[in-house]
């Protein structure tokens, strides 16, 4: 029962760190409707950011965090936007899908190339010690990626429900010629959710890579957990996407405790098909209609 | 399209006949050409190997309009096929051939059935998926794909009587599966089950009321995709003559993706056009050592937002006469990306 409880609480610390990306990977879906393929990407590249601020420029590990923060901001937020995604206005989903794919193999081979193709260990924000509460061992570094991201999503939704901005933005994700029609800087609000994005997947990335150590092929799990964490909890609700990264990360845990090691990574394929087959607007989530 | 049809016939011939004669020594005629040397004759088989999978991938995509992440996954599927009925068990190459193609069909409906049942991207999720359970699988079961060590000497068929081995023999033989495939491929998309992709790709919506069952045609399309996949997968085994998981992996199912859209999605030869750059890019580009993925990802991503339509959609743009292109409804899109724009309809709105 501890072992369970123990594996339990490590998955929702990962499944936690899934939510963040796959938080952001909704709001774009909402406000864009586009599909960001390369959000595994995004996920692993922040770390490297902050390993190239404290191996080129020496700097400590807490402003390598806020220089990888700012640089994934305007790398994959603003960068993303204005090279990526605004030229292909007017043109229907699959371009997305292909610009975003040649954009994750872009992101995946450059890190390869110019930093390294070796994993690369990564400092965590707490020590490794463990602590126990009844038996049950959990280890500080664990709570501390809880309670980071469970910070991060509190003032993200104060922000979005709580906030004139925040109002505005998901204003403009729910119908946004309404929005525009009622004095909402439409380009503005998606600008944010750009920038969210873009600061949500730093986050997961420099809370998730001290775990699976920063590689650069990482992307491919982490964005696979990310897209089956979003479609899991329902692809259009914030709240969903939150359930869904933390079911995946549990179960995760569990497969890999309890069923196989090897095959691991499978989960996401399993609880994919599971979900479409049983409940395909997610645990969370609305039907949404289709328009002609 | 006009100018391009005219000359299509005779055009094919003589490629065909280029192609047959390209690679084999001619000084017997009395032409100073040696042909290709071995290495040569493998990237040429291996363009042709990677066309066909491209095939099945402009199939789903260029005229189902889904997205398949997992063609590279199919091709092993074949490939293992391939080795394992006849190195294993000693099956002739043929009956393997349909097997390989007939296990991919059926892998694509049970996979498809569930994720066409609801809309958006969910099948480029669950291929997805898929591409890493399956690189997984095979470089698991060691005791069936022999894990990372892979299989060894996958034979080269007899065909009556005429042995495969020499690799001059076997791109032949390539070619003629080819051709015999783009055929079949041809005559599906004439037909009126091919018409009806189509409808379905300028007006999903009108096609569905006019009574298209736009599900299952789609799913059709994408088993028919993935078998292709298999059967490239058949002929590929043969080629290398060795196969190891790593040609299987998720990477390289994203470029089967990659080379649609530079050769020219939803056009015939578009699939021949993108296996040729992306076959040859990688063997050009040897020099930069390790730079030609990133050098293609450019590529496609400039390609996606200027010329939509590929390379074969830049070629007939040049081809037809000046006029004033015609304007569409949804809006100004930079190209003439007009096969592109219309099925926009398909996009949800919530």
């Amino acid at each position: 029962m501890t072992d369970f409880l123990q594996l339990v609480i490590s998955g929702l610390a990962t499944g936690a760190i899934y939510a963040l990306a796959a938080i952001g990977f909704t709001l774009l879906w909402q406000t864009t409707q586009t599909i960001n393929f390369a959000q595994g990407e995004f996920m692993m590249l922040p770390a490297f950011f902050a390993l190239a601020a404290m191996r080129w420029a020496g700097a400590p590990f807490w402003l390598a965090c806020i220089v990888a923060i700012l640089c994934s901001v305007l790398v994959l937020g603003i960068g993303y936007k204005k090279i990526i995604i605004d030229p292909l206005r007017g043109q229907p989903g699959l371009a997305v899908v292909i610009s975003t794919l040649a954009l994750a193999i872009f992101l995946k081979d450059s890190v390869k190339d110019i930093y390294s193709a070796e994993a690369q260990p990564f400092p965590t924000i707490l020590p490794d010690t463990m602590l126990s509460f009844g038996g049950v061992n959990i280890s500080l570094a664990q709570i501390g990626v809880l309670v980071v991201a469970t910070v991060v999503i509190l003032v993200l939704n104060w922000f979005l429900t709580q906030t004139r901005t925040g109002r505005q933005m998901q204003a403009t994700a729910q119908n946004p010629t309404v929005a525009k029609i009622l004095g909402v800087d439409i380009d503005r609000m998606v600008l944010y959710t750009f920038l969210i994005n873009a600061a949500l997947a730093g986050m997961a990335s420099l809370l998730i890579s001290p775990i699976y150590l920063a590689k650069f092929s990482n992307g491919e799990v982490l964005g696979l957990a990310a897209f089956v964490a979003a479609i899991v909890g329902g692809f259009n609700q914030v709240r969903g996407a939150i359930v869904g990264g933390l079911v995946i990360g549990v179960v995760d845990n569990l497969a890999a405790a309890y069923v196989s090691t090897a095959y691991r990574q499978a989960v996401p394929l399993v609880l994919l098909v599971l979900v479409i087959l049983f409940r395909p607007q997610g645990i969370l989530g609305r039907k949404e209609e289709r328009t002609v | 399209m006009s100018t391009l049809k005219r000359y299509q016939f005779p055009a094919l011939i003589i490629a065909l006949i280029l192609l047959a004669a390209m690679p084999a020594d001619l000084t017997g005629l009395g032409i100073p050409w040696t042909g290709f040397k071995r290495y040569g004759l493998y990237i040429i088989s291996l363009w042709l190997v990677t066309a066909i999978a491209a095939m099945g991938v402009n199939l789903i995509m260029g005229y189902a309009g889904q997205e398949t992440l997992a063609q590279a996954a199919f091709l092993g599927i074949g490939a293992y096929t391939m080795a394992l009925l006849t190195t294993k068990l000693g099956v002739p190459y043929f009956v393997a051939f349909a097997a390989a193609g007939a296990l991919c069909f059926v892998v694509g409906i049970l996979l498809g059935f569930p994720a066409l049942r609801v809309q958006k991207h969910y099948l480029a999720f669950v291929t997805l998926a898929f591409a890493v359970f399956v690189w997984l699988f095979i470089r698991n079961e060691q005791w069936l794909t022999g894990g990372v060590f892979g299989i060894q000497d996958v034979p080269r068929p007899v065909i009556f009587g005429i042995k495969t081995r020499p690799p001059l023999v076997f791109y032949w033989f390539v070619l003629f599966m080819t051709v015999v495939l783009a055929a079949v491929m041809w005559w599906l998309l004439r037909s009126p089950w091919g018409r009806a992709f189509t409808a379905l790709r300028e007006n999903p919506v009108r096609a569905e009321s006019l009574g298209i069952d736009v599900r299952s045609y789609k799913l059709l399309a994408f088993a028919v995709g993935s078998a292709y996949g298999g059967f490239a997968g058949a002929l590929y085994a043969p080629l290398v003559e060795f196969i190891d998981p790593a040609p299987f992996a998720l990477g390289p199912s994203l470029y089967y993706l990659l080379m649609i859209l530079v050769g020219g999605m939803g056009y015939f030869l578009g699939p021949f056009v993108g296996a040729a750059v992306g076959v040859l890019i990688p063997e050009w580009l040897r020099f930069t050592e390790g730079l030609a993925p990133i050098i293609f990802a450019v590529i496609v991503m400039i390609m996606v937002a200027l010329a939509p339509r590929g390379i074969l959609g830049l070629i007939e743009q040049l081809l037809t006469p000046k006029r004033r292109p015609h304007s569409d409804v949804t809006g100004p899109t930079l190209g003439a990306g007009a096969t592109l724009t219309k099925s926009s309809a398909e996009k949800v709105t919530s």
